[in-house]
C-alpha cells in the first residue's frame, strides 16, 4: 500500500494556510496514484509529531510542501517526524538538488522516503509559469511581457534566493518572456523598485511563496506600490510608475503544485502510472480560463 | 464520555438481516484459502470446505456434504454473525486504529452479535469529543454510522446541512459559530448544525479523524499500553530556531511555569484532550490533566507558541505599583481579566451594567482612572516616564 504525507507549514492565525496543502492533496486522491493521501503540519492538526502514526501503508512518501531547502527542511521535518539517523548529507545537495533519502522513522518503526522540497524541483518552474498564464488569463502570455519571481532572499536562509535564481534563469533560457528578473523582498534587487528593472510596459510577479499571507497579501503587495493599504485591495494589473503589474499572489495556490508533489515521489520510486499525465491536464482545464 | 455504549432499550429484538452476496462470496474465498477440513470461525459456529469440494457447518451438531446452494441457506440462517465477521474482516480492514475504534463503538470485543445487532437496529451512540457517533445496522448488516455535533443529538437529519465526503469535516472545523479561525481542533468550539448522516465505517473512521486529527490512533495507543507521552521538559528542550529562547524558561528550577500554563491553555474548558504530559518523568503537575477520551501526548504548537511569548514576559521582575481604585473598581478589574479569560465577554448584555465586566462599566472605569497616556490611575509604567 503507497502512501504519500505532504507536509506544510500551517498557521495558528490564517484560515487559508492550509487551504493550497489539502487542494493539491485533493487533487492527487483524485489522480488515484496513491492508496492514501495524509497531510501534517507545523502549525496545524496533525502535527508533524502524530501524522506518521495515521499513516496506513508501508511504502511511504513524505514531501515537504516548502519553496527551499533550509532550517525546515533540513531539521525540523527530520526531528519531528523522528526519522532515525538522519543528517542533512543523506541528500548530498547543493542547496537545490536535495532528492530523497529512504530512513525509518522512530514514530512507527517504519521507512519513510523523506523528499526535497517542491520549490527546488525543475518541475517548479513551469508551475511558476503556469501561475503567469493563469493570472493573464493567457495561455500563451510571454511576448512583451516581462516576468519577476519574488523571493525572501537570503537574509533567513541562503537557499531562498537560490530557489529563486534556479527558477528564473531556467524561465529565461526558454525564451519565453521579454525580461526574466529575480526579485527580493529583504535584498537588492528589491521587488520595491520593481519598474526599474524592466523596459516591459506589462510585468507578471509571482511570488515563490506556498501560501497567501502575510508576505503576499500584505507586504508584497503595499512594498510594489499595487496598493497604500492592503485593506483596500487592489486591480490585476495595477499600474505603477509606468508598468503594469500582473500581481499573481503565492504560486503554491496554483494547481499544477500537485504535479512537483507527484514529481518528488515519482523521483523517490513511488510508482504513480498515468497519474503525472493526468495532474498537468485537468489543472490545465482547472484554470484554462 | 463514558466508556460503555448508551443503548436505547426499546427494541431488543435482532433484525432480519438478508446475507448479500459479496459477504458470502468472501467467506467462500475465505474458506477456500484455508484447504479442506481447516475451519473458518464465527461466533457460535465454524465452517469449512471437505475433501470433495462441498462445506461443513459445525455449531455443537454439524450438517456436512453440503452444496454451495445449501451452504448459503445455512449461513442465510446464520446472516449477523456472517456479516459481523465481514464487518470487520473485509470492510474496516487491518488497520489497527481504525478497527479497534469501530470495535469500541458497539464493544464488539464485549458483546454477543445477537446483542449488538439489536442494540445497533436501536442505534448505539457515543460520544468523541463533541461528536456524538450513532451507529446502526442495515438489513444487509452493513453498519453504518450517523455523526454529528452533540448539541444537534436528537434533531432530525432533514435539518442539518447534510455531507457524505470526510473530507469536507475540513470546512466545518476550519471556523466556530462566530467565524472565528480554530487553530486548535480539539478545542470545545466546534460549530454545530451539519451531520453525516449514512456513513460507511471506513468514512466514519476518516471523518472522525479529519474532525479530530489523529485521536483516535493515539487512544488506540494508550489502550495498548504504548502511548508514548513527551513532557513538558523534553518538548522545550528540543525546540529550535524562534521556540530555542524557551530553553531560558525552563532551567529545571521548579514547574511553576508549567502548571500556569496547563492551567491557562489545556483545562478541559480550553481543549477537549486529556493531558497526559506532566513537567517531567518525575515531576507531575499540580493543575488537572481534564476528562477527555482521548489523550494528549505532548506539549502542543499552540502551547509552544505561547511558551515562548511567555519566555519573554516572565524575564521581567516584578515591581510594587501603587494604583487607586475603589473596593469595587479593585473587583471590576478582575471580573474584567475573568471575562475575557473565560472566553464570556460576548454573553455580557449591553446594558447588564450589574455585571461588573459590561462594556459601558468598563469604559466608565476607563474615563474615570485612565491619564491620557493610558496609565491606569495615572501610575507611569517605567517610573521614570511621571505623567502627572
Amino acid at each position: 500500500m503507497q502512501s504519500l504525507v505532504i507536509v506544510a507549514h500551517g498557521s495558528h492565525l490564517n484560515p487559508e494556510s492550509s487551504a493550497p496543502t489539502y487542494a493539491h492533496a485533493d487533487t492527487i486522491r483524485a489522480s488515484g496514484a496513491f492508496d492514501e493521501v495524509r497531510t501534517g503540519f507545523w502549525k496545524e492538526e496533525p502535527h508533524f509529531r502524530e501524522v506518521l502514526r495515521t499513516v496506513e501503508g508501508d511504502e511511504i512518501y513524505v514531501v515537504p510542501l516548502f519553496v527551499s531547502e533550509g532550517y525546515f527542511t533540513e531539521q525540523v521535518i527530520p526531528r519531528e517526524l523522528r526519522l532515525e539517523g538522519w543528517d542533512v548529507s543523506e541528500w548530498d545537495s547543493d542547496g537545490l538538488s536535495a532528492d530523497q533519502a529512504t530512513l525509518v522513522a522512530e514514530d512507527i518503526d517504519r521507512e519513510v522516503h523523506y523528499c526535497g522540497p517542491v520549490g527546488t524541483h525543475s518541475a517548479m518552474t513551469d508551475v511558476i509559469e503556469r501561475r503567469a498564464e493563469s493570472v493573464t488569463g493567457d495561455p500563451d502570455v510571454g511576448e512583451g511581457f516581462g516576468l519577476a519571481v519574488v523571493g525572501h532572499g537570503t537574509e533567513r536562509n541562503e537557499n531562498s534566493a537560490k530557489a529563486i535564481e534556479y527558477h528564473a534563469d531556467r524561465i529565461r533560457e526558454r525564451d519565453r518572456f521579454d525580461e526574466v528578473r529575480a526579485l527580493y523582498m529583504d535584498e537588492d534587487p528589491e521587488v520595491d523598485d520593481l519598474p526599474d528593472f524592466f523596459e516591459s510596459d506589462d510585468v507578471v510577479l509571482v511570488p515563490l511563496f506556498i501560501a497567501d499571507g502575510y508576505h503576499t497579501q500584505e507586504d508584497i503587495p503595499e512594498d510594489v506600490g499595487l496598493c497604500e493599504d492592503y485593506t483596500h485591495g487592489y486591480d490585476v494589473p495595477t499600474e505603477v510608475d509606468g508598468t503594469r503589474i500582473w500581481y499573481a499572489g503565492a504560486v503554491g495556490t496554483e494547481p499544477l503544485m500537485a504535479d512537483v508533489l507527484l514529481e518528488r515521489a515519482a523521483d523517490a520510486g513511488a510508482d504513480l502510472g498515468t497519474a503525472l499525465d493526468d495532474v498537468r491536464e485537468t489543472t490545465r482545464v482547472a484554470t484554462g480560463d | 464520555m463514558s466508556d460503555t455504549a448508551s443503548v436505547a432499550e426499546d427494541d431488543p429484538e435482532v433484525p432480519e438481516i438478508d446475507l448479500p452476496s459479496d459477504a458470502f462470496d468472501a467467506v467462500l474465498d475465505a474458506v477456500s484459502d484455508l484447504g479442506p477440513g481447516e475451519p473458518l470461525r464465527f461466533e457460535g459456529f465454524s465452517v469449512a470446505r471437505d475433501a470433495d469440494d462441498q462445506y461443513v457447518i459445525a455449531y455443537g451438531d454439524r450438517q456436512t456434504g453440503l452444496s454451495e446452494r445449501e451452504f448459503h441457506e445455512a449461513l442465510d440462517e446464520r446472516a449477523p454473525a456472517v456479516t459481523d465477521w465481514y464487518t470487520f474482516e473485509h470492510v474496516v480492514g487491518e488497520f489497527g486504529p481504525r478497527r479497534a475504534f469501530l470495535r469500541w463503538i458497539e464493544d464488539a470485543d464485549g458483546r454477543t452479535v445477537a446483542d449488538r445487532y439489536a442494540a445497533l437496529a436501536a442505534g448505539i451512540e457515543r460520544a468523541w469529543g463533541q461528536l456524538r457517533i450513532t451507529a446502526t445496522v442495515t438489513d444487509r448488516g452493513e453498519r453504518r454510522y450517523d455523526i454529528r455535533h452533540a448539541d444537534d443529538a436528537g434533531v432530525p437529519a432533514a435539518e442539518l446541512d447534510a455531507y457524505e465526503d470526510p473530507l469536507d469535516a475540513r470546512d466545518i472545523v476550519k471556523l466556530d459559530a462566530k467565524g472565528r479561525y480554530r487553530p486548535l481542533k480539539t478545542a470545545p468550539t466546534l460549530d454545530s448544525g451539519w451531520v453525516f448522516p449514512a456513513l460507511s465505517p471506513r468514512d466514519a473512521y476518516e471523518t472522525v479523524e479529519t474532525v479530530y486529527p489523529a485521536t483516535v490512533v493515539n487512544w488506540h495507543r494508550e489502550r495498548q499500553g504504548e502511548l508514548d507521552v513527551t513532557h513538558w521538559r523534553e518538548t522545550m528542550a528540543r525546540q529550535s530556531g524562534i521556540y530555542g529562547v524557551v530553553r531560558t524558561w525552563d532551567r529545571g528550577e521548579g514547574h511553576e511555569h508549567a502548571n500556569w500554563v496547563a492551567e491557562a491553555c489545556c483545562d478541559d474548558s480550553q481543549c477537549l484532550k486529556r493531558r497526559e504530559w506532566e513537567y517531567d518523568d518525575e515531576t507531575d503537575l499540580d493543575v488537572d490533566g481534564g476528562d477527555g477520551v482521548f489523550p494528549c501526548r505532548e506539549p502542543c504548537s499552540v502551547v509552544v507558541s505561547g511558551a515562548r511569548k511567555w519566555t519573554r514576559l516572565e524575564s521581567e521582575q516584578s515591581r510594587t505599583y501603587e494604583f487607586e481604585l475603589t473596593p469595587s473598581e479593585k473587583e471590576q478589574v478582575e471580573a474584567v481579566i475573568d471575562a475575557v479569560a473565560d472566553g464570556r465577554v460576548d454573553e455580557i448584555r449591553e446594558a447588564d451594567t450589574k455585571d461588573p465586566a459590561n462594556r459601558y462599566r468598563t469604559r466608565f472605569l476607563r474615563a474615570k482612572r485612565f491619564d491620557d497616556a493610558g496609565n491606569l490611575s495615572g501610575t507611569p509604567t517605567e517610573p521614570d516616564d511621571g505623567s502627572q
